[in-house]
């Protein structure tokens, strides 16, 4: 067979050196070589100079298929797809580059090369190359052409590109090549240490599109070989430093699973120190985009290897510190905290018994300092984002004990997140079979069936006085907490001769026994008796606000029930309309209800009966009253202002009590917005900017949030011209200030309030610039 | 949401009193009308003609002390009432009569009901209570004889009973009587033997009604506290707590199993009348249109289910008459 070897090379050469010859090989000399290159079996089998020659064959034949004045003769184009992949492919790209007359024809060989698979074969060429010890230029050369090739030739062409150089298809094309050349090399172990030649490949900008064919492709052969496995490990290990990342990244988004990613990655964390930061760090404390899939594989890709569970503690620890620290508590965005929780529940759900034993104190004090601080913020979310985390961490380190058990609403973001700490959920849950009930027996209503009152609740207002202040009889006191508001409505007269004494006792009112719902019946009576008499009850509530011994809540109350009727007196005729809606029970008389709603019956009966020619928008009628907060408006807001940068000895709003702040500065934004159209309206605007300027730059982010909300409120409620006539300094300070928010804020509502403003900023300079011509 | 409670499909005022017996007696052919008996607290029995929902007869025989309980023997042509003047009537109504055939007297001062049960053509037996404060004593009528007296052991000291119930599980089965005591027990009896087959305490307070479904083996009673008890009699005869329902309001003075067994009503203290499935005792609906203690509810015998109506009656002198849960 050596012979024989020797003779077919000889036919080659000999054909070879026929097709050079002349100055443009002719069809028969070129038949000639592809019957002795198929005869010899393949480029493989040339000799180096062989090669050299048919290098300059191919560079000749591509010369002219662009230059020459016509196309070569004979079957010049399946010389490119048979002969070395490697050659075939820089002459083309030097044609292309050349940018000749004839373009056509080098990318419908280059499009056939792409096709017929000479992608794979190319990069098993380079494989043997290097495995050789060739020149790692060329072949760095040859695979960056290869990465760029869909680029190139839609440059030349401009992109009037064939459908296979598309991105979106060549590249899993080259990914299905790669999977190829795996297989053949998983035949031949030794190989193995050429493999990170691809990578570069795997890691181009474009490896979205590799990858998707290439992840799914490896983890269904990893199932089970372990050769497969073997490959797949070094090929990641192999991965250049700065390719790391995506590599990685691209695995662990693709796998469908922990197990799979493991099988993938092998032990990858801890031989490479670049993967090891990126999957600790990087992924988990530096960003916060990904889902809680990607998390899930990750933490469970380091809970499967004991090698890698060690990281996994350190990463808790890590997150712990993160999780506790008030400042980033306060300065980190709401998202990325919710990742952090997210990823610290994964994490307790991976850990085993001894493993928290062995950082049970650990984890304790990590846990009381988070939960502080958590508890600190103002935000509603981050609040509860503790309670879930402290929680868990409590039922974890405390099995047996008590653990820690927070008051929160229960809704699908909490189940999500508790859903975590579980391990492994059901796939299949059990259906629960319908039982033998009464099931085809539907349910009527029975929110109404409730206690029934013994006694009778007091019919005067000075009788409520007696009952709540003095009575010892919790029935009666009962009926008359819940009978006040009402009673307060119905007679305003007898109301407004003992309106501070009333809103007094209110405000000092305690829940002697338990009453559903004894918060609302009392705040709103509160809010009855401030309408009633606005003008010495807010005087009263707003000097209240800032006396010494009152709990928090109580002041919180104050700020709630000043908003409460400071919004029922500046809508015309909200109470006794919208307020009691008449549920339905069973009467059997209609309701005395039923006159209120004679006049709409009437309104829809002319409405059927009438017949409109011209539809406009339906004109919705409000009802019209005066705005009986005009008058009042000031004695619930200016108060309110007077006192904030004083504290007292049990009560700081500059200082620890930053959520009452809070909820101050949004009561007065509600304030200001309400005043609109009131008399007392700009001088409100001009106090509530200073007010605004004073705390700009408060820490917490509920309070900006607040004072952004003022500045929308006094945009809107102040009029134009009052705005640009007495505030114009202020408002151009904070536009500054807005436009710094708008950048620098880390939190995602202050921006978006900020922004919100800036807008009504320039509308409000377009109405003037409308209305008033320079 | 749940759709609202109905209303009463009407109400029969004009008893003048506070109503404590009601009884139907509906399954008879046309042109017999449906009818309502209702005992009232001033003496008077009145037959209430549901179509046109008006008193047809007033019977008054309890010398205008409180009527409290009613029931027909074999349609509504014989009637029997128990009222407080401590004397059981038997009425003869047939072709416009309305006469006092028979009395028993009692003896008994106790509010106990008493319990009719037809075991043969045209034989019934009879418990009430007794002269002594905490025997029970069953008649056979017509003939009036006593079959036996049931007394507790000696120190027993149930109290007074306070509601009744002969049932049997089918017709050639020995009768048996449940009842329930002052002191919050249900006691099951052997009539032949007059002995206790088993005792329960179910209850807190007295026993205040009862009801049992022979088919299911399974009974349920009320009384002034604020739970329903569900029990069950096993295969040894002994009565077993099932469990127990938990009510908004205290007490319960009466409790009725529709005939079908599907749904029972109660009639509450705190002027409503509640409906449950009687298979998992479900909530159905809380029916609140009385303004004072209803005293009573009975389901109506139609034979077409879809016409079944039921009753209630209350101190406020009305009766409430609801079409509910027809359709099942």
């Amino acid at each position: 067979s050596e012979a024989r070897g020797a003779a077919m090379a000889t036919a080659v050469e000999s054909a070879l050196r026929e097709a050079l010859a002349g100055p443009a090989p002719g069809a028969a000399a070129l038949g000639a070589l592809r019957d002795g290159l198929a005869a010899a079996g393949g480029p493989a089998a040339l000799g180096r100079r062989q090669r050299e020659r048919f290098g300059a064959l191919l560079r000749s034949l591509a010369a002219a298929a662009a230059e020459g004045p016509e196309e070569p003769a004979g079957p010049w184009r399946s010389c490119f797809v048979e002969g070395p992949p490697g050659l075939a492919l820089s002459a083309l790209l030097g044609a292309l580059g050349d940018a000749g007359r004839r373009l056509q024809p080098i990318v419908e060989v280059l499009e056939r090369f792409v096709r017929e698979g000479r992608l794979a074969a190319l990069m098993w060429e380079v494989c043997q190359q290097q495995a050789r010890g060739g020149p790692a230029e060329l072949q760095d050369a040859l695979l960056a052409g290869v990465v760029a090739l869909p680029d190139r030739v839609s440059n030349s062409l401009r992109g009037r590109n064939p459908a296979v150089f598309f991105p979106q298809n060549y590249f899993p094309l080259l990914g299905a090549a790669i999977v190829e050349v795996l297989l053949t090399l998983s035949a031949i172990a030794p190989v193995l240490s050429i493999l990170s030649v691809y990578l570069p490949l795997v890691s181009s900008s474009t490896s979205e599109e590799i990858l998707s064919v290439l992840v799914p492709r490896l983890a269904d052969l990893t199932k089970s070989d372990c050769i497969w496995q073997r490959i797949c490990w070094r090929l990641v290990e192999c991965v250049p430093e700065r390719w790391m990342e995506a590599v990685v990244l691209g695995f662990v988004q693709r796998a469908p699973g922990a197990d799979v990613l493991s099988r993938l990655l092998g032990n990858l964390v801890v031989k490479n120190k670049q993967a090891q930061f990126v999957v600790t760090q990087k992924f988990l404390l530096l960003q916060y985009g990904y889902t809680t899939a990607v998390l899930q594989n990750l933490l469970g890709y380091l809970s499967l290897d004991s090698l890698r569970r060690a990281l996994l503690i350190k990463v808790l620890q890590e997150l712990l510190e993160t999780w506790s620290s008030s400042s980033a508590v306060k300065h980190s965005p709401a998202e990325q905290q919710e990742y952090i929780s997210k990823a610290i529940l994964i994490c307790l759900s991976h850990l085993k018994e001894p493993e928290i034993e062995s950082c049970r104190q650990e984890l304790l004090t990590s846990m009381m300092e988070g939960v502080k601080c958590h508890l600190d913020s103002s935000l509603p979310q981050i609040r509860r984002l503790g309670m879930i985390v402290a929680e868990s961490i409590s039922s974890k380190i405390n099995t047996d004990g008590p653990v820690l058990k927070f008051q929160y609403e229960e809704d699908d973001e909490a189940r999500e997140l508790k859903s975590l700490l579980v391990q492994a959920p059901s796939i299949c849950a059990v259906p629960s079979l319908p039982d033998d009930n009464d099931d085809d027996l539907t349910p009527y209503d029975m929110s109404e069936d409730k206690e029934l009152k013994k006694t009778k609740a007091p019919v005067y207002i000075r009788d409520c006085i007696e009952v709540l202040t003095g009575s010892e009889d919790t029935d009666k006191w009962e009926a008359t907490v819940k009978a006040l508001e009402s009673l307060v409505r119905k007679n305003p007269a007898a109301t407004r001769e003992v309106s501070v004494e009333l809103a007094k006792i209110l405000l000092h009112l305690e829940e002697k026994t338990c009453i559903e719902g004894f918060a609302e019946l009392r705040q709103r009576a509160q809010v009855a008796v401030l309408t009633v008499d606005p003008i010495p009850v807010a005087q009263y509530l707003t000097s209240q606000f800032y006396s010494l011994n009152y709990s928090l809540r109580q002041r919180m109350d104050i700020l709630d029930v000043l908003v409460l009727a400071a919004r029922e007196l500046s809508f015309p005729k909200v109470h006794g309309k919208i307020k009691h809606v008449e549920k339905p029970c069973v009467q059997l008389l209609p309701g005395s209800d039923s006159s209120n709603d004679w006049r709409k019956i009437v309104d829809e009966r002319i409405k059927s009966k009438t017949r409109r020619f011209a539809k406009g928008p339906s004109q919705v009628q409000v009802a019209s009253g005066p705005n009986e907060f005009n008058s009042v408006a000031g004695h619930f807001f200016f108060p309110l202002l007077q006192n904030f940068d004083r504290p007292l000895s049990t009560f700081d709003l500059l200082g620890e009590d930053h959520f009452v702040l809070g909820r101050l500065v949004h009561t007065l934004a509600v304030l200001m917005y309400l005043a609109v159209n009131t008399v007392a309206v700009t001088a409100m605007g001009k106090a509530l900017m200073e007010f605004v300027w004073a705390l700009r730059f408060h820490t917490d982010s509920y309070v900006r949030q607040g004072l952004l909300s003022c500045i929308s409120s006094v945009l809107l409620s102040v009029p134009a011209e009052h705005l640009l006539n007495n505030m114009t300094e202020e408002l151009l300070e904070t536009q500054s200030w807005l436009g710094d928010v708008v950048e620098k804020d880390p939190d995602g509502d202050c921006r978006r309030l900020a922004l919100q403003n800036l807008l009504l900023m320039e509308n409000l300079k377009k109405k003037l610039n409308k209305t008033v011509p320079s | 949401m749940a759709a609202p409670p109905p209303d009463p499909q009407f109400v029969l005022r004009g008893t003048s009193a506070a109503v404590h017996a009601l009884h139907f007696s509906c399954g008879g052919q046309e042109p017999d009308v449906p009818i309502l008996f209702s005992g009232s607290e001033n003496g008077l029995i009145n037959v209430w003609n549901l179509k046109t929902r008006r008193v047809d007869k007033a019977l008054d025989g309890h010398g205008r002390k409180s009527v409290c309980w009613v029931e027909t023997m074999d349609g509504k042509d014989r009637l029997l009432s128990q009222g407080r003047d401590q004397r059981i009537c038997l009425w003869d109504l047939a072709e416009g009569r309305t006469s006092v055939m028979d009395s028993v007297f009692t003896e008994s001062v106790g509010f106990c009901r008493c319990s009719l049960l037809k075991v043969a053509q045209g034989r019934w037996l009879m418990a009430m209570a007794a002269k002594a404060l905490d025997e029970v004593q069953v008649l056979e009528l017509p003939s009036k004889t006593s079959v036996c007296t049931l007394k507790p052991e000696a120190g027993a000291k149930l109290g007074m009973p306070m509601c009744l119930k002969l049932w049997q599980i089918n017709c050639d089965s020995q009768p048996l009587l449940l009842s329930g005591y002052e002191d919050g027990s249900v006691v099951l009896w052997n009539l032949s033997m007059g002995k206790v087959l088993s005792q329960l305490f179910c209850h807190q307070e007295p026993v205040m009604s009862l009801d049992f479904d022979s088919e299911k083996a399974k009974g349920i009673s009320g009384s002034s506290e604020k739970v329903l008890s569900i029990w069950s009699l096993n295969e040894q005869q002994n009565l077993q707590v099932h469990t127990t329902h938990r009510l908004v309001n205290a007490g319960i003075s009466d409790i009725t199993i529709r005939p079908d067994k599907k749904i029972l009503a109660t009639a509450g203290w705190d002027h409503r009348i509640r409906v449950f499935g009687w298979k998992k005792l479900k909530p159905l609906a809380v029916l609140d249109y009385h303004t004072a203690t209803v005293h009573c509810v009975s389901f109506s015998d139609h034979k077409n289910p879809s016409e079944r109506l039921l009753a209630a009656g209350s101190k406020d002198h009305r009766i409430s008459i609801w079409s509910i849960y027809t359709q099942t």
